[in-house]
């Protein structure tokens, strides 16, 4: 103590006093800075919200009602999260264009902001499963070979072996995962849009679904590469039949052709 | 043939010639063959191009089976294909991952195989239809038809065989269906299928077993009936079209040697080179793709090769019936197509036999028919192939539905109805085409050519002037022969006795009237005919 009360009319005690209040402002500020962000983000959380009902109003509602409660033209919205908006929006299928047997993929009309306010919006009629964030999705590091073992007992009796997609009864089908981004391949596992079953957390811990997503973009991805050369569309023994009688046997009929017409010939002079 | 009293050395490729005539007798088979003559048609080459594929097909078998390994212990792959790295599969997938990535050349070669086997089927298919629509499966060559039919039967099996080595998950599912089908048999399948597969599916047997019938029995049996084919295609002569100078005694065309050596020969390397080159720009079967075989694993577009694509076809598309009697299943959903499908191919084969009974003809024929002078048969022909297009459609239902977006269950509906009403239409429309070629043959013959010159008489009349045909063509659009339809004998003889007529003769005085019936073929025209024509001339 005497140390201390000696020194303190040291010239730099000042400084020093003034650091400590910094630092145990700044730590108290740390300690309790997720609940400030938190609240900070209800505001904007709530604006989104706002925002997003408009959206939804003018888009959605006509089919799944104006609360989201759902009519006979679409199934009612809540509790079925932002990561289903995400999905369905951001791959285009909704706002659907007409109903039928599944709603197709089609070209993106919302930005992602507008999707993200469409979802936050959903999400607050109701808890469901939440967009996911970049680290729940992103297959780097992911098991590529479990993930297609995964694949081939989960996903390939509807999806074929590498995701090229195939048909379901009555119109319905499971699309092609060419050029799905790992988010949507997430999204679409944990949410089960349409006509696919979902595959929660429980069933499929998020590390098998980050192993089935590095599958999916190693084989059927922009670099999956096909060391036989062309894939024939990936579908197997039809199109691979179809190509052998179009260009292997079309090929040698002709070359039999060419044969047969050029006979040999007594030649004079 | 050198005596000793020789002072002068005969050359030395004429003694090793007399060397091995002296064993072999190659003298006189040289000269009853070199000059053997073939007559030239393109499709005439098609059973050249099975022939080559079939070669191609061994030839590259023999390579792959220096790395395969015919076995169903489990491994876990190290190799370098990353996305199967660390799974458990059988010896049998992992070494033709080894043929397929580390192996020098052994991708090219495998796909090479593979693709030569599809086009060796489709090229028997297209070989046999040929010899179908021109008759050239009459007397006295139905014994090879049958010879190449079995070809063709044995080929699907043995490309099957093949097919589910590398115990892939889309093979292994086909080894699964086959089994079905199996099981479906009643009383003796459950034994079937445990005696084929050494006890429950998989088991650990069936690569091995499948290994030796895909490289020794069935190529061994086919390998022999392609000998007795060629054997006896020199033997009967090859068939020729009608044409100036070619009659049923003789075969207009090339000496086997020279022409017809370096003809097939460059073929042969021709077809080599087009099998290559597919094989080198399209991926086929590739089964780091489709990962090992697990028997709780399946994928959706899960389809045998194309040969395979008909007996897929019936199944998918037979309503899955089932009938339960004192314990037992009796699954008619499998088992009546596994009835239908040999049924349809045998339709085929035995038709030889069945038009020789309805025609009652015994005489031999070495001219090729245009499948327009028999218009029922090549309506048939083409019944059958409808059929059998129609079960490929149902075979391939899932991408039908995908790639055309329809529905699957409509596909289905529409194969099981057109596989019945298809070729009745399919007949009915061929029927009708060759009539209206026999016809357009006659008005050509009569009237000549049209030449689409246009001709103003002086009155103002136009007309279009035709040119007559040559003396050859006249010749080729007239030549064949048409049957006249048969009759029942008068119902008493010249002794007022009943006649005892058979049923099967009055069937086949029926169906020979179907066949050679006033509405089944145009009368070609008369010499009679042609010179009141031409003697009308100018006029049409």
């Amino acid at each position: 103590m005497k140390k201390l009360s000696a020194r303190r009319r040291h010239p730099l005690a000042a400084v020093v006093v003034l650091l400590l209040a910094l630092a145990a402002t700044g730590g108290l500020y740390a300690a309790f800075a997720p609940a400030g962000t938190a609240k900070a983000d209800e505001t904007a959380q709530s604006l989104a919200i706002e925002e997003g009902k408009k959206l939804y109003s003018v888009g959605c509602a006509s089919c799944h009602g104006t609360g989201g409660q759902g009519t006979s033209d679409g199934p009612s919205l809540v509790g079925v999260g932002s990561a289903a908006v995400d999905f369905q929006v951001g791959t285009g299928r909704m706002p659907a264009q007409q109903p039928g047997a599944q709603v197709p993929k089609k070209k993106t009309i919302y930005s992602q902001a507008e999707i993200d306010q469409l979802a936050a919006y959903v999400a607050s009629l109701g808890a469901g499963p939440i967009t996911p964030t970049e680290s729940q999705y992103s297959p780097d590091g992911a098991d590529i070979a479990k993930g297609g073992e995964l694949f081939r007992t989960n996903c390939a009796q509807c999806h074929n072996f590498t995701g090229e997609g195939g048909a379901l009864t009555y119109g319905k089908y499971a699309p092609n995962l060419e050029g799905v981004s790992p988010k949507h391949l997430y999204e679409a596992m944990q949410t089960g849009p349409q006509n696919m079953p979902s595959f929660p957390d429980t069933t499929m811990p998020e590390k098998e679904k980050k192993d089935i997503i590095a599958y999916v973009q190693a084989v059927n991805g922009e670099k999956a590469d096909s060391p036989g050369g062309l894939s024939l569309g990936g579908l197997g023994p039809v199109s691979e039949g179809l190509f052998a009688w179009v260009f292997g046997l079309g090929a040698l009929i002709a070359v039999a052709v060419w044969v047969a017409a050029h006979t040999a010939k007594a030649k004079k002079s | 043939m050198s005596t000793v009293t020789d002072t002068k050395k005969a050359p030395a490729g004429e003694r090793v010639a007399d060397w091995a005539d002296g064993r072999l007798g190659i003298y006189t088979l040289a000269k009853a063959n070199m000059r053997k003559i073939f007559p030239d048609h393109w499709s005439f080459m098609l059973g050249e191009i099975c022939l080559y594929s079939f070669l191609i097909i061994i030839l590259t078998g023999v390579y792959l089976t220096m790395f395969f390994h015919p076995s169903m212990n489990e491994v876990e792959y190290v190799g370098p294909y990353v996305p199967l790295q660390g799974q458990l599969m059988s010896e049998a997938f992992n070494s033709t991952m080894h043929i397929s990535f580390e192996v020098r050349g052994g991708l090219l070669i495998r796909q090479i195989h593979h693709w030569a086997a599809l086009i060796f089927l489709a090229g028997m298919f297209v070989h046999m239809m040929r010899v179908f629509f021109t008759g050239a499966f009459r007397k006295p060559r139905e014994i090879n038809w049958l010879f190449g039919f079995l070809l063709f039967f044995l080929g699907m099996f043995t490309g099957f065989t093949g097919y589910s080595l590398p115990d892939d998950l889309l093979s292994g599912t086909g080894v699964r269906f086959m089994q079905g089908a199996i099981l479906s048999v009643p009383v003796i399948g459950t034994y079937l299928s445990m005696f084929l597969f050494g006890g429950e599916f998989p088991g650990g047997d069936f690569v091995a077993r499948f290994y030796s019938a895909h490289v020794l029995l069935l190529p061994g049996i086919m390998l022999g009936l392609v000998v007795a084919h060629l054997i006896l295609v020199f033997f009967h002569k090859h068939t020729q079209f009608e044409g100036p100078g070619r009659t049923n005694k003789n075969v207009v065309g090339m000496p086997l040697l020279p022409v017809y050596m370096a003809k097939a020969g460059g073929f042969f390397f021709l077809v080599f080179g087009v099998i290559a080159v597919i094989a080198a720009i399209a991926s086929i079967n590739p089964i780091w793709a489709l990962g090992p075989y697990r028997p709780d694993q399946v994928s959706t577009g899960a389809q045998p090769d194309w040969y395979m694509g008909f007996a897929e076809g019936l199944i998918r598309v037979m309503p899955g019936w089932e009938i339960n009697l004192w314990g037992h299943t009796l699954v008619l959903g499998v088992m009546i197509p596994l009835a239908i499908f040999p049924a349809v191919l045998a339709a085929i084969a035995v038709y030889p036999f069945i038009e020789s009974w309805i025609t009652g003809d015994k005489r031999e024929h070495h001219i090729a028919q245009r499948p327009r002078n028999a218009p029922t048969r090549t309506g048939f022909g083409v019944a059958w192939i409808t059929a059998y297009m129609i079960m490929l459609i149902g075979g391939g239902n899932d991408l039908w539905a995908t790639h055309f977006h329809l529905s699957l269950n409509s596909i289905t509906w529409f194969v099981r109805i057109f596989f019945f009403v298809g070729p009745v239409i399919a007949f009915i429309v061929t029927k009708r085409i060759c009539l209206g070629l026999q016809r357009r043959d006659k008005d050509k013959v009569l009237h000549g050519r049209e030449s689409g010159i246009i001709k103003r008489l002086p009155h103002g009349e136009f007309v279009e002037i035709h040119e007559p045909l040559s003396q050859g063509e006249l010749h080729r659009l007239t030549a064949h022969e048409q049957y006249d339809a048969a009759a029942l004998p008068p119902a008493v003889d010249e002794n007022g006795v009943e006649r005892k007529i058979g049923r099967m003769e009055k069937l086949r005085v029926k169906l020979n009237k179907g066949y050679y019936g006033g509405d089944s073929q145009i009368a070609k025209p008369t010499v009679e005919e042609y010179k009141e024509i031409q003697s009308g001339h100018g006029h049409h």
